[in-house]
């Protein structure tokens, strides 16, 4: 069986665990079995992850479970795969799948990768699974050779797909072991995705000038409803939060379309971002090497371009209805 | 305090990046190693800062070949104390995680530190193994990490916010931006590094359940659309009929 752990926010289940699911039953297809999805702490609507292929969800509703501790995550995650007989474990690439998938693996003594991007295939019994190395600068196939495998699914690699009725719901008790981190407060960017989910980015750079010039960035990622993010240099020089950085250094993000502003491209900047399914840059220099990782390019003075856009946006938007 | 500090190698940041053999090994030549990122700028700065607060020492650990000593030596240039190579070439992350767990255990160290992730097989991965081999917390993607006696007040990047979180020692903790300020060794520090203690010990049997058999390049791009900056209209256009993805 393939079991699919689905992490809630505020009571939802995030863009990530149904991509997560959706992955989990896909993988199951290609083994031949079951896919089953596992909720912690407290949560409800949890029949619903059957329209996204779990024939089943198990859910253990323990209050202690809504903190952060990897390890009392691992415990009770390593308890579920065996009491179901779980074969193949599925994370998101997540702050939590992050701290949590390693420890898991070493107690199931299993081979795991985490940032897979692809279904797995098995071709004469060979478990092969690919994922982003070197920043997204290239791919690697790796063979898990295990009888149980570990595996964290990349965002956005595989869309959501939902077809099936609810799923019947079980509570396993299992034995949840004390936490010993303790979650004093936890803070979320209110209102918008958070850019590691976002499906659209508005990205920009040390063209702007100074962070007193980024009203007209978020006015138009706020018309398209995107999330925005920067450059190192901006994030460092504190223009803008370092959460926005994006890059070799920043964060790595793979949305659907990926717009950079007076950003040049340079290749650690790239490589945080040249997953993206579409990427447009808008710069004033038509040398900048960004506009060779590009699918549409704009040369032109970002303070005239950007305006002009947001308007574009909007009225594709009012035409949209 | 006794603080250990896990430091990974990796190729220079604008390294290209090619395979040989068939596509089944990375392709070396050429190639500038440094110290990964995460490990130098932000895990080992802090556990400096740290001892310079608070004393003890800082030791490096690296799972990898001679070749590695370089950049063990740049750790020990920075301030590290001493070093432990565990010479190998590793393969996975929990063969990396089993020699450093096997070093690391019965040393007694307050703070395990390691980055959050190594920017060459972007894993994320050993911290967490390293973690259940000792049996101790966790904390990944360390942005803030403040001592009181044994308890660590640490602010920690949860997808899009801030988590607050506190741990007494002893704990395993990895590093993101926002950890320490890079440091520059200086000419002292590259002279004193050349007499401090760099270990090689032996690894523990361990095995490699998860291997690379295959690279390969991402497809290359096309050549970029150019759109003409008067008309926005024709990009919100290509955007929503060619790429589809507005
Ligand atoms: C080890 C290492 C790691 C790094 N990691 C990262 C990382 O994770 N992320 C990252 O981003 N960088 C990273 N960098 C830094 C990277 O090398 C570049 O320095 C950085 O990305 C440049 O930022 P920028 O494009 O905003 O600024 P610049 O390179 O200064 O580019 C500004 C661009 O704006 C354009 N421009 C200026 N005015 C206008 C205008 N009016 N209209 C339109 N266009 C205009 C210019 O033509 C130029 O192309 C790293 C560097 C190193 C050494
Ligand atoms: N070969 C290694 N030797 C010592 N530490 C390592 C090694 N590989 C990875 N690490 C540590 O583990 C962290 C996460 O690496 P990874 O899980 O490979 O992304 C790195 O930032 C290092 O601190």
């Amino acid at each position: 069986m393939v079991l699919v752990l689905a992490e809630t926010q505020k009571g939802k289940f995030k863009k990530a665990s149904l991509e997560a699911v959706t992955y989990g039953n896909k993988t199951a297809q290609v083994l031949g079995t079951d896919c089953a999805a596992l909720v912690l702490g407290p949560a409800s609507g949890l029949e619903e992850l059957g329209k996204y292929g779990a024939s089943k969800v198990y859910h253990v509703p323990d209050a202690g479970l809504d903190n952060f501790d990897s390890q009392v995550y691992a415990a009770v995650i390593s308890q579920v795969a065996e009491k179901t007989g779980a074969t193949v474990i599925v994370f998101s690439h997540s702050a939590l799948g992050k701290s949590t998938a390693g420890r898991v693996a070493v107690r199931m003594n299993a081979g795991s990768v985490s940032g897979a991007n692809t279904v797995p295939t098995l071709e004469g019994g060979a478990f092969k699974v690919t994922k982003g190395v070197f920043s997204g600068k290239a791919f690697a196939e790796y063979e898990i050779k295990s009888d149980i495998k570990v595996l964290s699914l990349m965002g956005n690699s595989i869309p959501v797909e939902s077809s099936g009725g609810p799923a019947p719901v079980e509570e396993l008790s299992v034995e949840v072991p004390a936490a010993r981190v303790t979650v004093k407060s936890l803070e979320r960017v209110e209102g918008t995705t958070p850019l590691p989910e976002a499906e659209l980015v508005v990205s920009a750079g040390r063209g702007m000038k100074g962070p007193e010039n980024w009203g007209i960035i978020e006015e138009l990622a706020e018309v398209m409803g995107a999330t925005t993010a920067c450059s190192r240099p901006v994030a460092d020089t504190g223009w803008r939060p370092h959460h926005e950085h994006v890059g070799q250094t920043g964060i790595a993000i793979r949305p659907n379309l990926y717009l950079a502003i007076g950003i040049s491209g340079a290749i650690q900047h790239l490589a945080g971002v040249n997953n993206s399914k579409t990427i447009v840059v808008i710069n004033k220099d038509p040398e900048a090497p960004f506009f060779k990782a590009a699918d549409y390019g704009v040369v032109g003075d970002l303070f005239e371009v950007v305006p002009r856009l947001t308007e574009a946006m909007k009225k594709f938007k009012a035409e949209q209805g | 305090m006794k603080l250990l500090v896990c430091v990974s190698k990796t190729p220079e940041t604008t390294a290209r990046i090619a395979f040989t053999n068939d596509n089944t090994a990375f392709d070396s030549s050429g190639v500038q190693y440094i110290m990964n990122p995460y490990d130098e700028w932000y895990a080992l700065v802090r556990a400096l800062e740290l001892k310079e607060a608070n004393g003890g020492t800082v030791t490096i650990i690296n799972v990898g070949p001679a070749a590695n000593d370089t950049i063990i030596r740049k750790g020990l240039a920075i301030g590290a104390d001493e070093a432990i190579r565990v010479d190998a070439e590793p393969q996975s992350a929990l063969y990396v995680a089993r020699q450093i767990a096997e070093y690391a255990r019965g040393e007694d160290f307050d703070i395990v530190f390691l980055g959050k992730e190594s920017i060459d097989y972007n894993g994320a991965e050993v911290g967490a193994m390293v973690a259940e081999l000792l049996e101790l917390p966790f904390v990944s993607h360390a942005t803030k990490l403040e001592m009181d006696g044994n308890k660590a007040m640490i602010v920690a990047d949860i997808d899009g916010g801030d988590a607050r979180l506190e741990v007494d020692t002893p704990f395993v903790i990895s590093a993101a931006k926002g950890l320490a300020e890079q440091r520059i060794p200086n000419m002292r520090g590259i002279m004193m590094a050349k007499r401090k203690p760099l270990k090689v010990v032996e690894p523990a049997a361990a095995e490699d359940l998860a291997v690379s058999v295959r690279f390969q390049l991402p497809p290359e791009k096309g050549d970029v659309k150019l759109v003409d900056p008067e008309n926005m209209d024709e990009l919100v256009r290509l955007l929503h009929e060619e790429a589809k993805v507005i």
